[in-house]
């Protein structure tokens, strides 16, 4: 309960008018950068370092905190309007979310992103307040046998995504991890599947890959269908969120939450899994599944509080250990020590003063997104009443401008327009898009810890379910397999349950001219 | 009517009227002064946080608050494979106002991604810093001094496992491999598990997965204060400064003949003329003596080694030819 005073006076010292004005251009700054696809929130809170130089230590952690969530946010918002996730956390967001501002629910998606993304945040940030020291010490036993339990399981759930034709699906998926080898083998140091090209010799960054994936691909589909069909317009829809809508926000915002909040305490746990697997649970529980690929809200609320979650997770290592476990954290990092502060497990002791202050911040520029970006979610929908063909030359340069600007380097252009070939093709023969993307994300993730497992062991299988935690996962992903099976075998017979066999599929679109193959579901 | 359509207008607009307001205070914020044609580049060949990237904006940093060029910097950072596609960028420069940082592991990386030129091939302007690299082992280890784990790990090197923050070519695996030649060990049978980074590796430490690391100790500084982690050894010529660092022995004092440093340093794109090669290096000599540099050091326990010029590529070269060795006696 001492907690609750020190933040409180944390709160104290950072309420001031000036300080709320850092907030303010802190998560103006932030969003504006975060729109930008390719310059995620460690590329900002890295720019905009020198900027807070002259400043005291509390303002410049209240700018940070303002950037780093402003900055998580303003990737939603592309990923919403535009198909282009501004960073790797905010692809799962695309999905559902594009999908909905297609017909015309943009505000909708907007605002259950950022309150959604405000719900996590602030819970995530109450959680680090009270359970940072405890939490750090249990996330370091969890290792690698865990971890690749987890991402076991969560290929299981993939299976569910694979759409109407399994065999596409597949490809589809190994099309995915074939992409996820591509790069410097961790293990050797030697590159793979170059093919000579030194810039291949990094893994693909997975924000070009679904840029071009999702963006490009559909803009070249439209753009080769725009003449054979009548133009649409997007509807313009209802401003704001209706009761409906907070009836199926509310619980997939907890759930992201919960979710999420573990990933990012746990070092190196990342925030791209939790959003898949928070996006998968939505889909398994909702209640209009045929609604899912189609634009369902619990699709966007879900994965948005678990990746906003996930980042306030982070705070757990890298104060209660000084282990900084993104890059975001290690920029944190870099700055906290600039203002001599030593990080490490005495930080909470030493600068407790500080700590409290950067968690209050935290908590502050969680409120100000919310206030500013808000009102703004009907104004951004309103870029979607902008003519198709201009719209989608818009996107094009977006998505160019934000290849371009992750490392300033001309081929990933070409990789991009590589990537949005691929997406094209799929489409036109009616390859899910989905499962690739997933195998690109979680396919590296898989290989590194499985490597890592075995190089502890020395090569020995039996270190796969050395912990706990990863048998208990095991056992999980054994009843997704199972269950559904048995469950089938006692009703034999029940035709008019379709969901026995398989829930996700058929693109059962009331709006149905609209694209029907492209199975983004 | 018109009244209307204006309005809406504007709603429509409005988002976009934020982003340029936006704009301009981002601009305002760093603001241009001097002369344009004296502004440089920095290229980073690792992401924002990582080792170079501190090193290399701590260098911008001094030479900007002392105005030694005249100039304003920008600082790019270029990532993916260990460096390698920042150090091709600057082969393929000609640009008289581009620097970039390197360092060891960009050495590793430049012979295992079998690249044509060594880093000795651009034009060398100077060494930076020296860092050494530290042996840890979590609080309970068994092994209370270098010679424990020596002891046990001569018996038994492919049962122990030891990690490091870099994979193979980086100077967290090179130097226990160096380690293991020097005491006897053949490097093919060391355990090794690359982590990425620092990060990952202290939770490794501290969660008992792996029975000894190598890495730099400035990361780590938080875990030895609380006693978190044990120092065994440090691999420099000299013991580091500082209260609490100085107690940990060298290698060479435990009786083992071995001195490995990991460093940094700035290169400038090959083919520049030699004037030009000059001026730069007098800039980085100023920024040597200034204050902000020297404070930067302390803060980061770098250790103060400054070369320049033919000496710094002497060194260039005597480090790419023990990185080949290495990798070569590994098959890498």
């Amino acid at each position: 309960m001492d907690n609750l005073g020190l933040l409180a006076d944390g709160l104290g010292a950072a309420l001031t008018p000036e300080n709320l004005m850092y907030a303010a251009i802190g998560v103006l700054l932030g969003t504006f950068v975060g729109v930008l696809p390719g310059i995620g929130p460690a590329m900002a809170v890295a720019l905009l370092l020198p900027v807070t130089f002259g400043l005291e230590p509390t303002q410049a952690f209240i700018m940070f905190a303002g950037i780093y969530y402003g900055g998580m946010y303003g990737g939603s918002t592309t990923s919403i309007l535009l198909n282009t996730p501004g960073e790797s956390s905010s692809v799962m967001t695309a999905i559902e979310g594009n999908k909905m501002a297609k017909k015309g629910r943009a505000a909708q998606a907007l605002a259950t992103a950022a309150i959604g993304s405000f719900i996590a945040g602030t819970i995530g940030t109450l959680l680090v307040v009270f359970f940072a020291p405890i939490l750090a010490d249990f996330a370091v036993t969890i290792g690698a046998p865990s971890f690749f339990a987890i991402i076991v399981l969560a290929m299981v759930l993939v299976t569910s995504l694979l759409g109407e034709s399994k065999l596409r699906g597949w490809i589809s998926l190994f099309l995915g991890l074939t992409f996820g080898l591509i790069g410097m083998d961790l293990n050797t140091g030697q590159p793979r599947l170059d093919f000579g090209r030194p810039e291949l010799g990094g893994r693909l960054d997975i924000v070009i890959v679904a840029v071009g994936i999702f963006a490009l691909g559909e803009a070249l589909w439209v753009a080769a269908h725009l003449r054979r069909k009548p133009l649409e317009i997007i509807p313009v829809g209802q401003p704001w969120m209706g009761k409906d809508d907070w009836g199926r926000s509310w619980k997939p915002w907890l759930r992201g939450t919960a979710i999420g909040f573990p990933f990012g305490a746990v070092p190196a746990g990342g925030a791209e899994t939790p959003t898949f697997l928070s996006y998968l649970l939505e889909r398994k529980l909702a209640k209009k599944k045929d609604e899912f690929g189609n634009g369902a809200i619990e699709g966007v609320a879900g994965p948005e509080a678990a990746n906003n979650a996930s980042a306030a997770g982070t705070f757990v290592p890298l104060l209660a250990m000084g282990i900084p476990v993104t890059a975001t954290s290690a920029v944190m990092l870099a700055a906290l020590t600039s203002y001599g502060i030593q990080p490490g497990p005495q930080l909470m002791t030493d600068h407790s003063d500080l700590v409290w202050t950067l968690l209050a911040s935290l908590l502050i520029g969680n409120a100000l997104l919310l206030v500013l970006n808000l009102p703004l979610a009907p104004l951004w929908a309103k870029l979607l009443s902008i003519p198709r063909p201009q719209l989608y030359a818009g996107i094009l340069f977006f998505a160019s401008l934000g290849a371009y600007a992750a490392s300033q380097r001309a081929f990933d252009i070409l990789l991009l327009l590589v990537f949005g070939l691929v997406g094209f093709m799929m489409r036109r023969f009616a390859f899910p898009v989905l499962p690739l993307i997933i195998g690109v994300i979680l396919g590296p993730l898989m290989e590194t810890r499985f490597r890592e497992a075995l190089a502890i062991s020395g090569g020995d299988l039996d270190a796969l379910w050395s912990e706990k935690l990863g048998v208990g996962l095991y056992v999980i992903a054994a009843l997704v397999i199972v269950v559904p099976l048995v469950l089938k075998a006692r009703r034999p017979s029940n035709p008019s349950d379709p969901d026995g066999t398989d829930g996700s599929t058929g693109p059962s679109d009331s709006d149905g001219s609209d694209n029907e193959k492209e199975l983004v579901h | 009517m018109p009244r209307t359509t204006r309005s809406r207008g504007r709603a429509r607009w409005a988002p976009l009227l934020v982003l340029a307001l936006v704009a301009v205070v981002g601009a305002g914020c760093g603001v241009t002064r001097g002369d344009p044609s004296k502004d440089m580049t920095m290229l980073i060949p690792n992401s924002p946080g990582g080792g170079y990237d501190q090193t290399g904006r701590a260098a911008v940093a001094a030479m900007e608050a002392n105005d030694i060029t005249g100039g304003t910097f920008e600082v790019h950072n270029i990532t993916g494979a260990g460096g390698t596609i920042a150090f091709s960028e600057l082969m393929r420069s000609d640009d008289e106002h581009t620097m970039l940082t390197v360092g060891l592991g960009v050495v590793g990386s430049a012979y295992s991604f079998g690249l044509d030129d060594k880093l000795q091939d651009a034009t060398p302007l100077a060494q930076l810093i020296e860092d050494q690299e530290g042996i840890l082992v979590p609080a309970d280890s068994p092994y209370k001094t270098i010679d424990d784990f020596l002891e046990d790990w001569k018996k038994r090197p492919d049962q122990i496992a030891v990690g490091g923050g870099s994979s193979p070519g980086g100077p967290d695996h090179l130097f226990p491999m160096q380690l293991a030649k020097t005491v006897g060990i053949e490097p093919r049978e060391v355990r090794y598990v690359p982590y990425d980074g620092g990060g990952p590796l202290t939770s490794a430490l501290l969660g008992e997965k792996i029975k000894v690391g190598f890495s730099g100790l400035g990361e780590f500084e938080g875990q030895i204060k609380e006693g978190e982690l044990r120092v065994l050894a440090v691999s420099g010529e000299k013991r580091l400064e500082g209260e609490m660092f100085s107690k940990f022995p060298t290698l060479k004092e435990s009786g083992v003949d071995l001195v490995f440093t990991n460093w940094r340093g700035v290169l400038a794109p090959p083919g520049i003329s030699d004037e030009r090669r000059d001026a730069m290096i007098a800039y980085l000599e100023e920024m040597h003596e200034s204050p902000e540099w020297q404070k930067a050091l302390k803060d980061n326990k770098w250790i103060d080694e400054f070369k320049t010029g033919e000496e710094f590529k002497n060194f260039l070269e005597e480090q790419n030819a023990r990185v080949e060795d290495t990798m070569k006696e590994l098959g890498l």
